[in-house]
This record gives C-alpha cells, sequence and structure tokens, in this order.
C-alpha cells in the first residue's frame, strides 16, 4: 500500500505495520515536528518512510538525511534545544558515532520532547563490523531506553518515550533489534496530534552549557532524575507480570522480542510459568523484580548477547531471595540472536520438560552439497569494472595480489571480499579504510596500499582521515567509490548530490571540491565502465606517487530510480 | 513440541531480488483479510544483495514469535530450488509441504563447485516433508508473460488456488492490488494464469 495512505489511516482502525513503520506512526501520532537520520539496516525504513512522506508533501515535520549520526543527533539536538518534538534514527553502529554528543545531551537534557531511535541486528544478518547491545549504553549514558516486542508497542513505546521525554527532560532511547524492526503485524492506531511546540531557541546557560564546575552539577542531577524515573518505571503499566495466577515456583524475566519467543515457548511446552515483561531496559523496575523474585525458587532471564539482565538481577536477588536459583546463559548462548526453539529448550531445562523438536533437515546434516550463496554486486553495478580493472592494473604493473594491501569499508563495495573478487584484507567501520591506511603506510612505507570508500562513508567518516593523510603524509592509493547514493542501505541521497530525501533540493557538495581542498596533490576523476583502458593506466600510475592519490571512480548505481 | 492447529506457517525462500518481501506481504495482508492473526519477519540490506533470503509469514491464532519454530512450517515456498534445502531447518514429516520452483539461480560465489538438480534436492527433501512439489514456474511466466519476477505471484496463486494456504484467493487478489509496486495488470495476469495452469 501507498505510504502516506498506510501511515495516515484513521485512528481506530488497524493496519499491518513493520515495526520501523510503526515507530513512524508512534512519532506521527506524538506530533513530531523534527526528524534526522543516517541510513542503517535495521533502521533504515524509518527514515525512509519519513522521506517518503515528506516527498508526498504529507506532515508537518521537518525531515533531513543527515552526513553522519553524529551530525543527525547534533541537528535533533539543536531542534530540541529550540523547542521541537524531536526524533533521531540510527543502527547500533550510529551511536557509537553519536556518542560524543550523546553523553552531554543528558546532562544538559531535552527542551522539545527528544527520542533517540536505535536498531541493533544480532546475528548480524545486515551487519559487519560486531555484533553491538546498544543495551552498553544505559550504564555509560544514564539515559532511560525501552524495548518494544512488536510493532504495537513500536508505535505506543514511541508515544511512551516522548513522554517521558517530556516529564523528565531527558532524551529517551528506544532500542530496537531486528527481529522488531522488521517484523510485521497488525497495529491499532491512535490519533495523530497536530504538532503545535513554537519553535525558537531561548538562552539559558545553566541548562546548556557544559562547562566545569557547573558539568559536575549537571551530573548529579542526572542521575536525580534517573532515581525519579525509576519510581516511574515501578510503577508503568509496561513492565508487567503476565499470567502472575500460575502458581508454579519458577518465573521468567525478559524484555523485547525475547518476550515473544517466551511466550510462543510457553505456549508449545503447554506450561503457565508468570512472565515478567520489561519495556523498560533502563532504569529497571528493581522494586518489581524483587516482589517478582521473592514468591519463586527458580528464576531464567531470556535476553539476547550479554547477561546485562541477568547481572542485574543477581545483585538484586542477594537481598530479595538469597536462595533464588538464578538462570540465563548458562542455558541460553551469549552471541547470537534467540529463536522459539532456543527459548524453548531452555524452559523446558528449567522445569523439568523432555523436550521434543520436530525432526527437520538440518544444513549442517545435509548429504548434498549446496555451495554457499553470498551476497554480490547486482548485474551492471558500477563497482565490476573499478575491482576488475584493479586487478588488471596489478597484473600489468607486474605486481602479485600478496604485494599489495587492500583497505575494506562499510557499503556496497564490502562485497569485494567475496568471490570472484577477494579484495579485501581488512574490514572495521565507515571511513576506517582510509584512517587505517595512513597507520600501515606509517609502519611501512614500502608496502603498496589500496583502499575503497563509498562516497557516503567518505563524507560520514572518510574527510578527517584524508586530512590526516596529507598533513602526516602518507601515500596509500584510495579509490573512491563515487556511486552517487548510499547503496548498500536502501538508495537514500546523501551530500554528493542535489536530492535531500525532501521534496525540496539541496545543495550538492562535489567530492573534488572536498578531496582537492585536503591538500591531495593526485587526483583522477573517471568512469571505469566507460574509460577502463585510462582507468587501469590511472591505477598504475598512482600506485607510484609519493604523496597520497585519490582516484573518483564515478558512475551511478544501477539501482537508482529517477 | 505440542502440535498447534491453529497457526499457519509459511516460509518463503529464495534468492535476494526475487520479490519475497513484496511476496510476504500479500500473504499477510490476505491473511489479515481473512481475520487472521499475522506476523511476518523479513531481512533487508546486506542480505537483499542476491544472497539467500527467507521471510516468514505466520497466520492464524496464538502466533508470538515472528520466527517460525524448528519444525514447524506448513509450507516452504521455495522460489529458487537450491534454497528449499536451506529451509529444511522448518520442516518436519508430519506437516511440511513443499511448492519448489524448479528453477535456479547462478551466483558467482559457487565457482565452478557443481549444484544437485531437483532430483537429488527432491530425494535429500523427501523423508523430512509430508510432501514436495515443484513447478517450472519462472519458465512458465517467462514464456507466457515475458517476466520472470511474476513467478511469486504465480506460485502464490497456484498454492491458494490448490488450498496448500487457508487464504481465500479474492483475498489475495486484493492484497496483489495494495501491494505490488508496479505492474499490477502483469501481476493479475500471472495470478490467473496459475488458476488454470497450476500443474506440479
Ligand atoms: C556508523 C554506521 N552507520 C551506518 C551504517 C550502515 N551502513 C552500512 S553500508 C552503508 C552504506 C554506505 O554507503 P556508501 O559508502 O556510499 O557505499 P555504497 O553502499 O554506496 O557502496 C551504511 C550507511 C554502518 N555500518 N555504520
Amino acid at each position: 500500500m501507498n505510504i502516506e495512505k498506510l501511515l495516515y489511516k484513521p485512528a481506530g482502525e488497524k493496519a499491518i505495520l513493520l515495526g520501523d513503520f510503526a515507530v513512524i506512526r508512534g512519532a506521527l501520532e506524538a506530533g513530531v515536528q523534527f526528524v534526522s537520520t543516517y541510513p542503517g539496516t535495521p533502521a533504515s525504513e524509518i527514515g525512509d518512510g519519513f522521506s517518503l512522506l515528506k516527498k508526498a508533501g504529507k506532515g508537518s515535520f521537518y525531515f533531513e538525511y543527515s552526513t553522519n549520526e553524529k551530525v543527525a543527533l547534533e541537528a535533533g539536538i539543536g531542534a530540541s534545544f529550540s523547542n521541537l518534538k524531536t526524533l533521531v534514527a540510527m543502527k547500533s553502529f550510529g551511536l557509537n558515532v553519536a556518542s560524543d554528543a550523546l553523553l552531554p545531551f543528558g546532562y544538559t537534557g531535552i527542551r522539545g520532547p527528544t527520542v533517540i531511535v536505535v536498531a541493533d541486528d544480532p546475528s548480524c544478518h545486515s551487519s559487519g563490523q560486531e555484533e553491538e547491545n546498544t543495551r552498553g549504553f544505559a550504564s555509560l549514558a544514564h539515559i532511560p531506553i525501552l524495548e518494544p516486542s512488536d510493532p504495537q508497542e513500536c508505535k505506543d513505546f514511541t508515544k511512551i518515550a516522548f513522554e517521558l521525554s517530556e516529564k523528565f527532560e531527558i532524551p529517551v532511547i528506544l532500542r530496537l533489534t531486528t527481529r522488531v524492526a522488521h517484523q510485521s503485524s497488525i497495529v491499532k492506531l491512535g490519533k495523530i496530534e497536530k504538532a503545535n511546540r513554537k519553535a525558537g531557541f531561548k538562552k539559558d546557560y545553566q541548562r546548556f552549557v557544559t562547562m566545569p564546575p557547573r558539568v559536575l552539577e549537571m551530573h548529579d542531577e542526572l542521575l536525580d532524575k534517573l532515581a525519579k524515573i525509576k519510581r516511574e518505571s515501578e510503577q508503568s503499566a509496561i513492565n508487567f507480570i503476565n499470567d502472575w495466577s500460575a502458581v508454579a515456583k519458577i518465573g521468567i524475566i525478559t524484555s523485547g522480542v525475547s518476550y515473544l519467543h517466551t511466550k510462543e515457548a510457553l505456549q508449545s511446552l503447554n506450561l503457565r510459568i508468570p512472565v515478567l515483561k520489561l519495556g523498560f531496559f533502563h532504569p529497571l523496575p528493581e522494586k518489581k523484580i524483587e516482589r517478582f523474585i521473592k514468591l519463586l525458587n527458580k528464576v531464567l532471564m531470556v535476553e539476547e548477547l550479554e547477561p546485562y539482565l541477568e547481572k542485574e538481577i543477581k545483585i538484586l536477588a542477594k537481598d530479595a531471595n538469597p536462595k533464588l536459583k538464578i538462570f540465563g546463559k548458562n542455558l541460553l548462548p551469549e552471541t547470537r540472536e534467540l529463536t522459539p526453539e532456543i527459548v524453548m529448550s531452555a524452559i523446558a531445562q528449567l522445569a523439568g520438560r523432555k523436550l521434543k523438536i520436530e525432526n527437520s533437515l538440518k544444513i549442517g546434516n545435509c548429504k548434498l552439497k549446496i555451495p554457499q550463496r553470498s551476497p554480490n554486486l547486482c548485474p551492471g553495478c558500477p563497482y565490476w569494472p573499478v575491482f576488475n580493472g584493479v586487478k588488471q592494473a596489478l597484473q600489468e604493473a607486474g605486481l602479485k595480489r600478496e604485494d599489495v594491501v587492500f583497505g575494506g569499508g562499510i557499503g556496497c563495495y564490502m562485497l569485494a571480499s567475496f568471490i570472484p573478487h577477494n579484495l579485501q584484507d581488512y574490514l572495521l567501520c565507515m571511513g576506517s579504510s582510509i584512517g587505517i591506511a595512513h597507520g600501515i603506510k606509517k609502519a611501512n612505507k614500502k608496502q603498496k596500499l589500496i583502499s575503497f570508500v563509498g562516497d557516503s562513508s567518505f563524507f560520514h567518516a572518510g574527510i578527517p582521515a584524508l586530512i590526516n593523510i596529507v598533513h602526516n603524509q602518507s601515500n596509500p592509493l584510495i579509490i573512491l567509490m563515487d556511486n552517487q547514493i548510499t547503496a548498500m542501505t536502501g538508495q537514500q541521497p546523501y551530500p554528493g548530490i542535489a536530492e535531500s530525501g525532501r521534496k525540496e533540493k539541496g545543495q550538492k557538495v562535489k567530492l573534488e571540491e572536498i578531496v582537492k581542498a585536503c591538500g591531495v596533490k593526485h587526483l583522477k576523476i573517471i568512469e571505469p565502465a566507460k574509460d577502463y583502458k585510462g582507468f587501469i593506466k590511472v591505477v598504475k600510475d598512482f600506485l607510484k606517487k609519493e604523496t597520497v592519490a585519490v582516484i573518483i571512480a564515478r558512475r551511478p548505481c544501477v539501482r537508482i530510480k529517477r | 513440541m505440542k502440535k498447534n492447529n491453529r497457526q499457519f506457517n509459511i516460509v518463503l525462500s529464495g534468492v535476494g531480488g526475487q520479490g519475497l518481501i513484496t511476496l510476504g506481504n500479500i500473504i499477510a495482508e490476505a491473511g489479515f483479510l481473512g481475520g487472521n492473526e499475522v506476523k511476518m519477519s523479513e531481512l533487508h540490506g546486506l542480505s537483499q544483495r542476491g544472497g539467500s533470503v527467507a521471510v516468514q509469514v505466520r497466520l492464524g491464532k496464538g502466533v508470538f514469535s515472528p520466527l517460525i519454530p524448528q519444525g514447524e512450517a506448513d509450507l516452504i515456498l521455495a522460489m529458487e530450488r537450491n534454497e528449499a534445502l536451506k529451509s529444511g531447518h522448518f520442516s518436519s514429516k508430519k506437516k511440511t509441504i513443499f511448492l519448489i520452483n524448479d528453477f535456479e539461480i547462478y551466483s558467482p560465489s559457487f565457482g565452478n563447485q557443481k549444484l544437485p538438480g531437483l532430483g537429488k534436492i527432491i530425494s535429500e527433501i523427501k523423508p523430512f516433508a509430508k510432501k514436495v512439489h515443484s513447478i517450472k514456474a519462472s519458465d512458465i511466466v517467462q514464456e507466457r508473460l515475458g517476466l520472470g519476477i511474476l513467478a511469486g505471484v504465480f506460485m502464490l496463486s497456484g498454492a491458494v488456488h490448490k488450498g496448500l494456504i487457508p487464504i481465500s484467493p479474492a483475498n489475495v487478489l486484493k492484497a496483489i492490488k495494495n501491494n505490488v509496486p508496479r505492474g499490477l495488470e502483469l501481476n493479475e495476469k500471472a495470478f490467473f494464469l496459475a488458476k488454470d495452469n497450476f500443474k506440479t
């Protein structure tokens, strides 16, 4: 269905919504006025949905794709300081980038209610880098974190997060995971509020300036706020006990999508066990938890990744119920996402049940050899001639693949890692192909190095690294993959084109002007698909340069719909 | 595991780019129109770049998890025959029906490894399935309608008309109208083509 129709369905109706879209609806119901984002799976559809609404001329909110997540959050902070109801969305890794702004934002607090949506990807379905758990930011940033389980809660918790933010003048994180963000189910819709807060920055030195010694008072005030929010968490209906009537002496504590796996497992096992479902991950409703565990002999924490809940509950149990047997990571894995059968098996063990899982054909037991199907570049992708041309250039220059280090980065060009390319020797995070190249080159100047960087990645985090290379003088060859879009995450616009994700155009920022302004002396702009020989020649030439060289390989992504 | 008759679980397996998410959306909406609870789980990003994809759709009552438990699929609709094997985890002798598009999509990552072929795939699956059907859906729609991507709607329509999914053809047709991003007329043609020409 057409997204404006879907997201603007009248109150009282039901719609099938993707978790990410339900967040949008929740924000619309809350009267959101300012939205900024940088794309990243599984959060991309939040920004993309807002963008489609803006392009269709809907909504009284401002929307932008920002250059990176830190900038997106800072824009959001500015909007919040100016009294607007603000939402900022990003994937897990984005919060690492934004964290430098996030932590002091906890200190200053908000003026316009602000929700930061962060999506984790347990099992790394669409993430290289690392298997991140945003829960870690709770103790680092002292900012409340809510965890919805399904699209209905995505919508409702977004509203609740705005209310909390408003009441306690603090930004609130809404933490999604892939199976929540990319889960679709039926959502009952509420009323869309008209955005009505008046915009304008009102000076308030005590509030917005984190200079010492004031910053220390702000730290105290933040902790005071959190203590108050803890009381709210104790009362909140989103921390509730399911099936309290069950008289079992065993219980389960869970949140997010793990709650749904738990309910599925209990139904399949035909078991009645009370479940404490936490909508708040931070601050935890400690009293509620204590009352729950006091009545139990055994408790199981069903949580994905690190045992954050388990650790907290072990501490609470020390006083509340020292005899309590606590289960968690001794029955459940600490890496990768949970699935219903994993949870089922843990609950069966907890309850002393025998479990018979249906006889299924596991890929590992398959006698037939099915080759692995790796993701790959699209047919006609402009990166094909880049990778092929680089190989050809090495051959013509008498270099072996082993003689050259290939720096990889985050984007479609990371498919250089797979057959048939095999041109990736390290891969860490956005923009790092350039930053790391410098260190490798400084360590051993003789080592030849070619690093690939996407155009969106370059704007996101590559520019300071390039400046560092120029200033501190190393000489890698950098190939800027200028496909005119943020491709991997679904073709979002970025500063290199005039498109903005809204109706109006933005101002195009030219890659070559930035590269030149950074002080790079050797620069070539080329379209390898058109001038393949020329591309090979420039790779060979540039590999011999004494200072850093940049090739801008320019040709639009084949998936761009214009 | 306790058998639960109130749920109907569908795995759509295939390769990124075959339109599996749209197909899942159609099934979910048709199920919703028929008064079911629905849950669907999909993946985006890296996995859409020609890798293996499995979209899961769950209909009925008492559906909680977005993920189908091991061995609990009622139907595995494989849009690429090798991918049928990769969803075997969800199958059980007791109830799982496989509907396989007899079609192969090459991946450069295969290199020169040999692929097994339909016969071998089916004999591997059979001990773990109640029934296995196959049809050359991509070839049929390519020949009759000139567009391979229509195989998904063709297969879905065939499955619904054969009674392999408990949703009505009328609701599927309505859901197609609401969900196909472009080429509605061709999709409707594919739907009707399967109504009369779905011989597995
Ligand atoms: C900090 C951070 N934000 C977002 C992402 C998600 N992400 C993965 S690939 C990618 C696209 C990068 O675009 P570009 O550099 O232009 O490469 P392309 O996909 O176009 O090849 C993004 C945004 C990430 N991995 N890390």
